[in-house]
C-alpha cells in the first residue's frame, strides 16, 4: 500500500472581500484544490507541477494540516501509512508533524524564528521528537548541520537566521526537517529563491537524504527541470486539479494533456539549438472556467472542442498504462510529430 | 475551433463564452478604469469601524453646524441663576425644562454642550490644518531634497530632520504650554500651540513616506523614460505618499480635540467663560466634581466620543488605503 | 563601431554610518570594472546570479546609479561625462524593462497616463490626441486592447502588465533596451509570449537589447552574445552557441551544469560540477580572482594573488581565467570535489 494516498482532495477559501484572488469579485468562495489525487510511494520522489494558483502548496498545506481552520473547508481522503490526515486531531496530527511528517518552505528566512538561535531551534525538534536533551542534543543538532554541508556548526548554532546565506538557511531548515529522519519529507518550491548553484546544491543534497534514509519526497515546484531531474512520477496542476499523472521519462517523452504539452513547449532549454521557437500557451492563468462545466484549461487550449464543456473530464489512459491523462482531447502521437518537436534531443 | 452540429444551444453558447475569453485582447475584467481611490472608499464603505466612526463624525459636524439653532436656551444667559448655588453644593440635575440640568452660573447644560461642539469642532480641525500644511510642506521639502538633491540635498534633509527630531523630543504638552505662555491666553493660542505640536509628525511621516516612495520601481522607471525631476515629485511620488498623511490627519483631529481640551483643562484655553468649549466647560466643572459630577461627564464623554470617532475612521482609512490589501 | 560600448565601468556605493552627517565606511564594489560592446540589432545577454551586479550595471548604462569610473559610449556620446539635463533628453533613444511589472508602474496613474508622460517629456507628439493614436498603435503591437488605456495597473494580469512596461519603452522609439530580468516575475506559460514578444519586436523595429537575466536558459534563447558575470566583472564572453557548446571559465562550466533541462535524459547524462560554499559579499570581495574561493580547478599560484583579465579564446569569445587553457587541455587538476561531497563535506571558511 502506498505511504500517502490522497484521494479527491479539495479546498476551498470561504470568499472574504479583499483576498488575493484574481478579479474584485468579493466574497466569492475560492476553490484552491478542487479534486487532488495522487499517491506516494515509501522511498518514491513525487512531484507536484504547476503554476501559481494551481493548488499546490495548498494542497501541502492542507496535508500536514497547516491551513487556518476558519473560512477554510477540506473535503476528500489523505491517508498516511492508514490514517486520514485530514479528519485527525490537532494533537495527533502534531506528533506527526517532525517526526513522520515533515516540511520544508520556499522562503528559509520567514520559516525560521528570527529571534531564536539556530542551534536552538534544532534542538528544540530533537527535544520534542527523540527526546534529546542538553549536549547530546547540541551534539547532535552540530551532527545534523555538517550533514547538510554546513561549515563550522558549533559556531552556526549561536547565529540567528539573519546572519546566514539563503542557500545556508535552507540547509539549516532541511537539517530541521530530516532530524527525526521522516518518513515523507513535503518541499513546497525549495530552490525557488535559491541561485541556479546554490539549487544545485540544495537539490543533490536532497537526493543524497532522501537515498540515505530511504524517505519519501513530495516535491512541489513550477520548475519542469527541476522535476525532470528529480521526481520518479510527475503530476501536473491545473486550476486544482491533477490532469496529467506519469512516470517522469513517460511523460517528458510524450506528454499527452495539451497543458502539460504546452507548458514543455513554452520552456527555452538550454540544450535546445539557437533559434528554436518557443510555442507559447495564450492568455493567463486567469483564463479559465470551473471544473463542474468542463475541462478549466479548455479557454486557453488549442485543441478544445464541444465535448470540452460537458463536465468535469476523467482521468483516461489514452497512451500507455499508469499515464494518466484528464483530457478528451489528448495530444497523441499525429499531433505531435505535426504541430511540435520531439522534446528528446 | 470546430463545433459539432448536434450541439445543444446552451453548450454553444458556453463556447461562445470560451471563444470570448480566449480572444485575450477583447478581454476585460472591467468595463471602466478604477482609480485606487475610489477602490479605497468602496471598502471604506463596507468597513464596519468606518460606518461607526463616520457616523459618530457626521453627527458631531452636524450639531457643531445647526447647534446654536437647536438649543433651547441661550448659552450664556445666566436664566436659572437662583436656584443655584455652588457655595452651598447645591445644583440642578437634569429635568423638564433642562435636559442637562444647570451649569454652576445657573445656564443651561444642554445648550451649552449644543454651541461648544462648534467651537470644539473649530479648535480640532483648525489647529490639525495648521500642524497638516507646515508639517506638510517641511516634509515635501526635506523628502523631495532627499530623494532627488544628491548629495547637498540629503545635507538639507538632514538638517530639517534633526530640527523636527528636537521637537518630537519635547513633551507635546510642554511644547503647547510654551507656545501658549509665549502668545497669551486666546482660542488662537491654544489651535497654534496644538497645531506646532503636530508639524513634527506630519513632516516626518510625508518624508518618510516619499523617501520609501522614491526608493520604489516606478519611479526608477520614471528616470529612466526622462521625466523631470520637478514632475516625478509632483506626479509620482507625493500622490503615492499621501495615503498615511490623510490617515494621519484624521487621527490628529481626536489628539488636537484632546490636547485642546487638555490646554483649557490647565487654563491656558479661551479665556472669554461666554463662549462655550468642551474643554473650559470640563475645566469649569471639576471644582464642582464632588456635588455635581454630571456636568464633568456630558462635555467628557462628548470629547471622548468624537476622539473615538475620528480614531474609528483613521484606522479604517489606514486599512482601506493599505496598498498591500488591494483586493 | 558598436552601438553601445562600455569601457571600464565601476560603480561602488559607499557604506556610510554616522549620527549627524554620515561618514563613508566602506564600499560594495557592485560592479567593478567591466568593459563590453553591443552590436546594433543584436542581443547582449548579461547572466549571472544575485549580487553579481548585473542589475547595476544595467542601471549604470542609464545612469539610474551614478558611474564610479569608467565610461558608456553610447552612438559615439559618453554617457558617464553627460551633463544632467542633456542625459535625460538622450533617455528616449536608451530605455528599460523592469524585473518587477506591478512595481514599476505608479498605481495611482492609469494606462494613458504612464505612457504619455515620457513622450510629452521628450516632446514626441504636439497634443495628447496624437500621442493617444501613437499609444494606441503601439499598444495594439504589444498585444493589449484599446480599452486599456483609461485602465490603472492592478487591473492587469503579471503579462499584461509586462506587456505596458514594454509599451512604455516602445513609444519613446528608443534605439536600445535594457531588460532587466523581463520575464522572472512571470509564470511559465506567459513567459514564452513575453520572449517571443521582444523577439519580435526587435524584428520589426530593428531593436538593439541588453538583457539581464539569472536564467541562464532564457538568455541563451534570445541573445547573439552571452556575457558571464561573478561579483561585479564579466569572467567570459561568447557569442551564445559557442558559450553553451564549449564553456570555458570554471563559473560557466558550473553555471551551465547547475541549469535543470526539462528532460529526464539529459538530466541523468550530465555531470553536475557543483561549488563550494557561497558567494562572498561584494562588500569585502576575495583578492585575486573573485571565484577562486570556490573554484573547483583553484592554483596554488596566481589565483590567490593575481586577478586574471579577459582575454581572447576564440572567434568573439573572452574567458578572464589564468589556468582556462590548461583546463581544456587537462594538464591541471582539480583541486576541489565537484561532486556530492562539495555539498555535504565541508572546509573551513576562508573569509
Amino acid at each position: 500500500m502506498a505511504l500517502l494516498s490522497v484521494d479527491e482532495l479539495s479546498v476551498t477559501f470561504a470568499g472574504q472581500g479583499g483576498g488575493r484572488g484574481a478579479g474584485s469579485g468579493a466574497r466569492r468562495d475560492t476553490k484552491a484544490v478542487d479534486g487532488v489525487s495522487f499517491e506516494v510511494e515509501e522511498g518514491q520522489v513525487v512531484g507536484l507541477v504547476g503554476e501559481s494558483g494551481c493548488g499546490k502548496s495548498v494542497t501541502a498545506l492542507a496535508l500536514m494540516g497547516l491551513l487556518p481552520r476558519k473560512g477554510v473547508s477540506v473535503g476528500g481522503r489523505a491517508e498516511f501509512d492508514g490514517a486520514d490526515l485530514l479528519s485527525m486531531g490537532e494533537k495527533k496530527i502534531r506528533d506527526l508533524r517532525g517526526s513522520q511528517l515533515a516540511m520544508i518552505f520556499q522562503d528559509p528566512l520567514s520559516s525560521l524564528n528570527p529571534v531564536v538561535p539556530i542551534g536552538i531551534q534544532v534542538t528544540e525538534i530533537l527535544t520534542r521528537h527523540r527526546g534529546l536533551k542538553g549536549e547530546p542534543a547540541r551534539k547532535e543538532a552540530a551532527s545534523l548541520l555538517d550533514r547538510v554541508g554546513i561549515p563550522d556548526p558549533d559556531r552556526r548554532l549561536k547565529e540567528y537566521p539573519h546572519q546566514l546565506s539563503g542557500g545556508m538557511r535552507q540547509r539549516a531548515l532541511i537539517a530541521m526537517a530530516v532530524a527525526c529522519a521522516p518518513r515523507l519529507l513535503i518541499a513546497d518550491e525549495p530552490t525557488t529563491a535559491l541561485d541556479v548553484t546554490i539549487q544545485a546544491q540544495i537539490l543533490e543534497l536532497l537526493k543524497e537524504l532522501v537515498d540515505q534514509q530511504g524517505t519519501a519526497l513530495l516535491m512541489i515546484t513550477h520548475d519542469l527541470g527541476v522535476v525532470a531531474g528529480l521526481c520518479d512520477q510527475v503530476n501536473v496542476l491545473y486550476a486544482g486539479r491533477a490532469v496529467e499523472t506519469a512516470g517522469r521519462r513517460e511523460l517528458f517523452a510524450h506528454p499527452t494533456h495539451p497543458y502539460a504539452h504546452g507548458l514543455l513547449g513554452s520552456i527555452p532549454r538550454l540544450d535546445a539549438p539557437r533559434g528554436d521557437p518557443l510555442r507559447p500557451i495564450r492568455g493567463s492563468i486567469n483564463d479559465k472556467i470551473a471544473w463542474a462545466d468542463g475541462c478549466a484549461f479548455a479557454p486557453r487550449c488549442d485543441f478544445y472542442t464541444m465535448e470540452c464543456l460537458t463536465g468535469t473530464p476523467e482521468l483516461t489512459e489514452p497512451r500507455a498504462r499508469g499515464h494518466q491523462v484528464r483530457c478528451v482531447n489528448p495530444v497523441l502521437p499525429a499531433e505531435t510529430s505535426a504541430g511540435t518537436a520531439e522534446v528528446s534531443s | 475551433m470546430n463545433a459539432t452540429p448536434d450541439s445543444s444551444p446552451k453548450l454553444t453558447k458556453r463556447a461562445d463564452k470560451i471563444d470570448r475569453l480566449a480572444q485575450l485582447t477583447e478581454r476585460t475584467e472591467s468595463t471602466s478604469g478604477a482609480g485606487l481611490w475610489r477602490e479605497a472608499f468602496r471598502r471604506l464603505r463596507t468597513n464596519k469601524a468606518a460606518i461607526i466612526g463616520g457616523a459618530v463624525i457626521g453627527l458631531f459636524v452636524l450639531i457643531a453646524v445647526v447647534g446654536p439653532w437647536l438649543a433651547p436656551y441661550s448659552p450664556t444667559a445666566q436664566d436659572w441663576r437662583g436656584e443655584v448655588f455652588p457655595n452651598q453644593g447645591r445644583f440642578v440635575g437634569p429635568r423638564g425644562e433642562n435636559w442637562f440640568g444647570l451649569d454652576h452660573l445657573g445656564r443651561d447644560e444642554f445648550s451649552r454642550m449644543l454651541v461648544g461642539a462648534r467651537q470644539t469642532l473649530l479648535v480640532g480641525v483648525v489647529s490639525m490644518l495648521i500642524g497638516l500644511v507646515a508639517g506638510a510642506v517641511i516634509g515635501a521639502v526635506s523628502g523631495a531634497a532627499a530623494t532627488l538633491g544628491g548629495e547637498p540635498g540629503r545635507r538639507v534633509d538632514t538638517v530639517i530632520m534633526r530640527v523636527t527630531d528636537i521637537m518630537l523630543a519635547l513633551p507635546s504638552l510642554l511644547l503647547a504650554v510654551s507656545v501658549a505662555a509665549v502668545l497669551g491666553q486666546s482660542l488662537t493660542t491654544v489651535m497654534i500651540a496644538v497645531g506646532v505640536v503636530q508639524v513634527p509628525v506630519f513632516a516626518r511621516l510625508l518624508r518618510g513616506s516619499m523617501l520609501a516612495q522614491g526608493s520604489s520601481d516606478y519611479v526608477l522607471a520614471a528616470k529612466a523614460v526622462g521625466i523631470r525631476k520637478r514632475r516625478i515629485v509632483l506626479t509620482q511620488i507625493m500622490p503615492n505618499s499621501l495615503s498615511p498623511v490623510i490617515v494621519q490627519a484624521t487621527l490628529s483631529l481626536a489628539t488636537a480635540i484632546i490636547e485642546a481640551a487638555a490646554l483649557s483643562y490647565l487654563g491656558l484655553g479661551n479665556p472669554d467663560p461666554a463662549i462655550p468649549e468642551w474643554g473650559v466647560m470640563l475645566s469649569q466643572a471639576q471644582r464642582f466634581f464632588d456635588n455635581a459630577p454630571m456636568m464633568s461627564v456630558y462635555p467628557a464623554v462628548g470629547i471622548i466620543v468624537t476622539a473615538l470617532g475620528f480614531t474609528l475612521l483613521g484606522e479604517a482609512m489606514r486599512e482601506a488605503l493599505d496598498p498591500k490589501l488591494r483586493g | 563601431m558598436s552601438l553601445l560600448e562600455l569601457d571600464g565601468v565601476k560603480v561602488h556605493f559607499p557604506v556610510k554610518k554616522g549620527i549627524f552627517f554620515d561618514r563613508t565606511v566602506g564600499h560594495v564594489y557592485a560592479v567593478d570594472g567591466v568593459s563590453l560592446k553591443v552590436e546594433a540589432g543584436q542581443t547582449y545577454g548579461l547572466v549571472g546570479e544575485s549580487g553579481c551586479g548585473k542589475t547595476t550595471l544595467g542601471r549604470a548604462v542609464l545612469r539610474l546609479v551614478d558611474i564610479t569610473e569608467g565610461g558608456v559610449l553610447f552612438d559615439g556620446t559618453d554617457l558617464a561625462k553627460l551633463p544632467e539635463e542633456e542625459m535625460r533628453q538622450i533617455r528616449h533613444r536608451l530605455q528599460m524593462v523592469f524585473q518587477d511589472p506591478l512595481g514599476s508602474l505608479n498605481p495611482r496613474q492609469n494606462i494613458e497616463s504612464i505612457l504619455s508622460e515620457g513622450m510629452a517629456a521628450h516632446g514626441i507628439g504636439a497634443d495628447q490626441e496624437e500621442r493617444r493614436e501613437r499609444i494606441k498603435k503601439i499598444l495594439a503591437e504589444v498585444g493589449l486592447p484599446t480599452n486599456a488605456l483609461s485602465r490603472y495597473p492592478h487591473e492587469f494580469s503579471g503579462g499584461q502588465r509586462q506587456r505596458i512596461g514594454i509599451a512604455r519603452a516602445l513609444v519613446l522609439e528608443p534605439d536600445v533596451i535594457i531588460c532587466d530580468e523581463p520575464v522572472s516575475a512571470l509564470d511559465v506559460s506567459i513567459q514564452a509570449q513575453v520572449i517571443n514578444l521582444l523577439e519580435e519586436l526587435q524584428e520589426s523595429k530593428g531593436l538593439t537589447y541588453l538583457v539581464i537575466a539569472h536564467d541562464l536558459a532564457v538568455v541563451r534563447h534570445i541573445s547573439d552574445v552571452i556575457g558571464v558575470m561573478y561579483l561585479g566583472s564579466l569572467v567570459e564572453e561568447a557569442p551564445s552557441d559557442a558559450l553553451y557548446a564549449e564553456p570555458r571559465h570554471p563559473y560557466t562550466k558550473a553555471l551551465m551544469s547547475a541549469v535543470p533541462v526539462p528532460d529526464p535524459d539529459v538530466e541523468d547524462r550530465r555531470e553536475r560540477i557543483l561549488l563550494h560554499g557561497d558567494l562572498p559579499s561584494p562588500a569585502a570581495p576575495p583578492a585575486g580572482c573573485r571565484f577562486h574561493t570556490r573554484c573547483p580547478w583553484k592554483q596554488e599560484t596566481r589565483c590567490a594573488t593575481e586577478r586574471p583579465e579577459l582575454t581572447v579564446v576564440g572567434d568573439g569569445h573572452r574567458v578572464a581565467c589564468h589556468f582556462a587553457a590548461e583546463i581544456e587541455a587537462g594538464t591541471v587538476e582539480r583541486t576541489r570535489s565537484t561532486g556530492i561531497a562539495a555539498v555535504t563535506e565541508t572546509e573551513p571558511e576562508t573569509v
